[in-house]
């Protein structure tokens, strides 16, 4: 077991790992939070999209103990108490979502791209997103989400 | 699909990395973990100790060195991306980070992981054999040089000893320079890569999973200095390759794409 200290959405976590465990798996099973979930669990969907230190990855591909010491953001994060964040709240009004399973994911892929490039044309919006598989083929609300989401500052 | 056991250290600095290699002969380096953890998760690799140099912030740094660039094995391909000395004098680096996975991937994976993992799939490989860039290794002997032509010695398999770590990446400044990848999908490995950069006067092209290792096109390059077209050399593409036959591509298919993109990139160039 290793110890590592992770704060969480602002709260601070300290826990006993295996080396072994990933990151998604720390949060959903050790944190109680499944709000990230598991798609593929091979780098290819990004439904366990996070944020560490602001930038995006995918949890089902970085160890709990690479988490020691960072900053994570996940979906549970993003509220303010019951206001939403900007990009959840484009996700609802443009309808970004089908069956929502992929929607985490998403919402925090979009999160990390505004932040790195806050005016995007939908190409760079559909291009960043590239890590992100919507199985219900969602994509132009999404683009048209994060367009949204760019349009109201988030 | 969760990895088998390991141990777990965190090098604090590169000798005490080189130390903890020493102390175990399955130990593996863990950088960013974008090609070894998918690798843990699939038990392909059971390492008994991972040691952890994602930190060393010391090896993630871009910078110019005379006619060189220098670039720490620990630069993230998000950082190549945006690197305002890379796109000054060697932006194909630039360009071939820029296509590798997506912007997850890019976050976390690394120049000097995917350059050690001897993949040949590996664009940044490529990269490195076209512009015959050094590779500083540093092991408990201290440091030396290897070129990349000298490096990639099979699949999977490099000149790094047991107990080495890449660190460096020294590649030369280039004014022109291009690295076209085909993909079926827009994350995916390269079916096939090709890059083609002026080094010296000369043209110098190199191939992505046309083989076990990064490949050089020396015949079209002789080609292409002795006065043949774009078309002509290209029709060397597929000298001295071994390409693969998977779920993306037939050998034939790669042999024929090989010579479309080395005809494309030695018009680019």
């Amino acid at each position: 077991m290793t110890r590592i200290a992770v704060t969480v959405n602002g709260s601070r976590h300290e826990a006993d790992v295996e080396p072994r465990q990933l990151l998604v798996y720390f949060l959903r099973d050790q944190l109680g939070m499944k709000g990230t979930n598991v798609g593929c669990d091979t780098t290819s969907c990004g439904a366990c999209t996070v944020l560490i230190d602001g930038e995006s990855v995918k949890s089902c591909t970085v160890l709990a103990v690479q988490a020691d010491g960072s900053e994570v953001t996940t979906i549970e994060g993003l509220a303010d108490g019951d206001e939403l964040h900007p990009m959840q709240q484009a996700f609802h009004e443009q309808h970004g979502l089908q069956c929502g399973y992929c929607t985490p994911g998403f919402v925090m892929a979009a999160v990390s791209l505004l932040k790195e490039n806050p005016d995007p044309t939908e190409e760079e919006i559909r291009h960043g997103l590239e890590g992100n598989l919507c199985r219900c083929t969602g994509y132009h609300n999404i683009v048209r989400a994060v367009q949204a989401a760019a349009r109201a500052g988030a | 699909m969760i990895p088998a056991g390991f141990e777990y250290a965190r090098a604090g600095s590169v000798d005490e990395a080189v130390e903890l290699l020493g102390g175990d002969a399955d130990a593996k380096l863990l950088a960013g973990g974008h090609s070894l953890i998918p690798l843990l998760r699939l038990r392909f690799a059971r390492p008994s100790l991972l040691v952890d140099i994602g930190r060393l912030e010391e090896l993630r740094y871009v910078k110019e060195d005379g006619d060189r660039i220098a670039i720490g094995a620990l630069t993230r391909h998000a950082d190549l991306v945006r690197d305002p000395v890379l796109a000054k004098h060697c932006a194909v680096v630039s360009t071939a980070a820029e296509g590798i996975g997506d912007p997850q991937v890019r976050h976390r994976g690394t120049i000097g992981g995917s350059i050690a993992h001897g993949d040949p799939a590996s664009d940044l490989a490529t990269i490195a054999i076209t512009l015959d860039a050094d590779l500083v290794l540093r092991g408990p002997g201290g440091e030396r040089t290897v070129t990349a032509a000298d490096f990639f010695t099979g699949m999977f398999e490099t000149a790094l000893g047991p107990q080495e770590l890449l660190t460096e990446i020294r590649v030369p400044k280039v004014a022109t320079a291009t690295y076209l990848k085909h993909a079926r999908r827009s994350h995916d490995w390269a079916t096939v890569g090709v890059a083609a950069a002026h080094v010296d006067g000369r043209v110098q092209v190199g191939l992505t999973s046309m083989g076990a290792t990064p490949l050089r096109a020396r015949s079209v390059e002789e080609a292409f200095a002795g006065g043949a077209s774009a078309a002509d050399a290209a029709a060397h593409a597929g000298d001295g390759t071994s390409p693969p036959s998977d779920v993306n591509a037939s050998a034939e298919y790669r042999a024929h794409l090989a010579q479309v993109l080395v005809r494309r990139a030695l018009e680019a160039v």
